[in-house]
């Protein structure tokens, strides 16, 4: 087990409520919502649909703006974070542009923000390489399967280095099969790059097999109900998952989900 | 081959039931000048007349091809006036009247595409712009161009514009809005998400332009320039027809129609659908040609 206790803070929520103003009246999304993030953790947010868990993540990204209480990244607003560039955003659609291929795709943050064509080059390699895609860069979208898509996506957060890693249900979309094969390469990424992960998701061995830190949500209004601090080590195999831990820990997150009433 | 057969047989119908609006339409005109000379006519002879008058109300389609055949290759090859005899085409030729025609609908066309393209560009980009011109770009299709296109022929005369230009501005002006509108659709294809991630990366308006909005509308385009180009010719023609065009295409169905010269008109008119047809074709092969290109299938 690792400690990040001590761990400089990257993201911290205090009090924060966020209410989407509809036309059947206001929407309370998120309530007292407060959360401490340090730096290398791998965090993971988990509920049922409703329970805010993209929304928070998106205020985080400054995607949606709190109506209540203080959220910083770096010491910042989420906006001057954004304006820092400080984290890459993966959503659950790989999102690539048809017209690019996947080299181009991974550097369109780096033509944004005005790297040069050497560096450019450079980076698009070395991300390609970190979800083993290298190879592929001259391919078209569509002549990658799923997973593979995604996989580029990743290397596009991945490709102008911000600490900051914030996943929405990446692999809400993939076979099982292939989702166990990501969940090692990203635990593996991780590792290798010592990033910072926010990770929504709706799979609770999922949640349990890569996070450092478990947020459970409820739904109406959207709200932590329980933070589980990881007791399984750094390094986790596959088949950690059949582990006398693995269970205890998933077993709470269930009780969690239990109390928040997600199962009603 | 496959997308033959089916042509082929539409066409084949067109051409029968043609043939036999031929004769049923110009039998009356038969049987009157036989009553008139007191002759009897059997079903035959009226067969016979009905294909072959000089005026008929409706020509027969091997009429019009061969005025096709006669306006076209022979004026201009054995004809006095002919490029082969003169070094320049012949005023008489539908080559020449259709080079004159297709040259204002082209000038036309490109000018209503970049004023479209433009306005898309500001109604995408502005929230005023977008409430206060789109009614104003609706409100000018409901206008009749034919009411407009004299108007605007005489007012451009008398300040000395004349020729191919007036013609262009009203090409253009029927062909700036499915260009308007199909752009304005493109520009705003790229979903919440795609959006989203250029905000990620702090991406400028100019950057989300260019690098999503303008290659998301590609396709919406090539869709537009098709509905767009055929207007602009259909512009040019209705921009002809005003009293003082002595060229184009469309002069040359109003001097047909002075004059009674109904196969002239069929004449000009098939040329005009193949002129169209042509166009289209050609936006459509420069589309699969681009969208091949950019890895999105037509």
């Amino acid at each position: 087990m690792k400690d990040f206790a001590g761990a400089q803070t990257v993201i911290e929520a205090k009090g924060v409520g966020l209410v989407f103003q509809t036309d059947d009246g206001p929407v309370q999304a998120l309530k007292d919502i407060s959360l401490t993030i340090g730096r290398g953790e791998f965090v993971s947010f988990i509920g049922p649909s409703g329970c805010g868990k993209t929304t928070f993540l998106r205020t985080i990204a400054a995607l949606e703006h709190p109506t209540e209480g203080t959220l910083t990244v770096n010491g910042m607003t989420p906006d001057q974070a954004r304006q820092a560039r400080a984290y890459g955003y993966v959503f659950q659609a790989a999102g690539l542009y048809p017209w690019r291929t996947i080299a181009g795709n991974v550097q369109l943050p780096l033509e944004i923000m005005g790297f040069s064509r050497a560096e450019r080059a450079e980076r698009v390699r070395r991300v390609l390489d970190l979800v083993d895609l290298g190879g592929f860069g001259k391919k078209f979208p569509w002549q990658l399967s799923g997973g593979m898509q995604q996989r580029a996506s990743i290397a596009r957060a991945l490709a102008f280095d911000a600490d900051i890693l914030l996943m929405d249900e990446p692999f809400g979309a993939l076979d099982e099969i292939v989702r166990d094969r990501l969940n090692e390469e990203l635990l593996r990424l991780w590792a290798a790059t010592s990033k910072t992960i926010g990770f929504v998701t709706h799979s609770i061995p999922e949640a349990v097999y890569l996070s450092t830190k478990i947020v459970v949500m409820s739904p109406r209004p959207g709200r932590i109900t329980d933070v589980i601090e990881s007791t399984l080590p750094r390094e986790r195999p596959l088949d950690i998952r059949d582990s006398a831990e693995f269970l205890a820990i998933a077993h709470r997150v269930r009780e969690g989900l239990r109390a928040g009433h997600a199962y009603d | 081959m496959k997308s033959v057969l089916p042509i082929l047989t539409v066409v084949l119908a067109i051409v029968v039931l043609w043939y036999g609006a031929t004769v049923g339409l110009n039998a009356q005109w038969t049987r009157d000048q036989a009553a008139r000379a007191g002759v009897e006519v059997g079903f035959s002879d009226i067969l016979r007349d009905t294909l072959s008058q000089t005026r008929p109300k409706l020509p027969a389609p091997h009429q019009v091809v061969a005025e096709l055949w006669q306006s076209t290759w022979m004026e201009e090859v054995y004809g006095r006036r002919g490029i082969v005899q003169t070094g320049s085409l012949s005023n008489r030729s539908l080559i020449y009247h259709g080079w004159v025609t297709l040259s204002a609908t082209m000038l036309g066309f490109a000018f209503g595409t970049g004023l479209g393209i433009l306005l898309a560009i500001g109604i995408v980009h502005s929230k005023a712009m977008d409430m206060s011109f789109m009614p104003w770009a609706i409100a000018s299709q409901t206008v009749p161009i034919l009411a407009i296109a004299p108007m605007v022929i005489v007012v451009l005369a008398s300040i000395g514009i004349k020729g191919l230009i007036p013609k262009a501005i009203i090409a253009a002006y029927l062909s700036f809005f499915p260009v308007l509108v199909g752009m304005v659709k493109g520009f705003r294809a790229p979903d919440t998400m795609q959006l989203d991630l250029l905000k990620t990366y702090n991406a400028s308006r100019a950057g989300t332009f260019w690098r999503l909005r303008l290659p998301s509308s590609v396709p919406y385009l090539f869709a537009s320039l098709k509905v767009g180009i055929a207007a602009a010719l259909v512009g040019t023609i209705v921009g002809e027809l005003p009293a003082g065009a002595s060229a184009g295409l469309g002069a040359r169905l109003l001097s047909g129609s002075y004059y009674g010269q109904t196969i002239q008109i069929w004449a000009a008119l098939l040329a005009a659908a193949t002129l169209a047809a042509g166009l289209v074709m050609i936006v459509g092969v420069i589309e699969r040609a681009v969208l091949g290109r950019m890895g999105m299938r037509a």
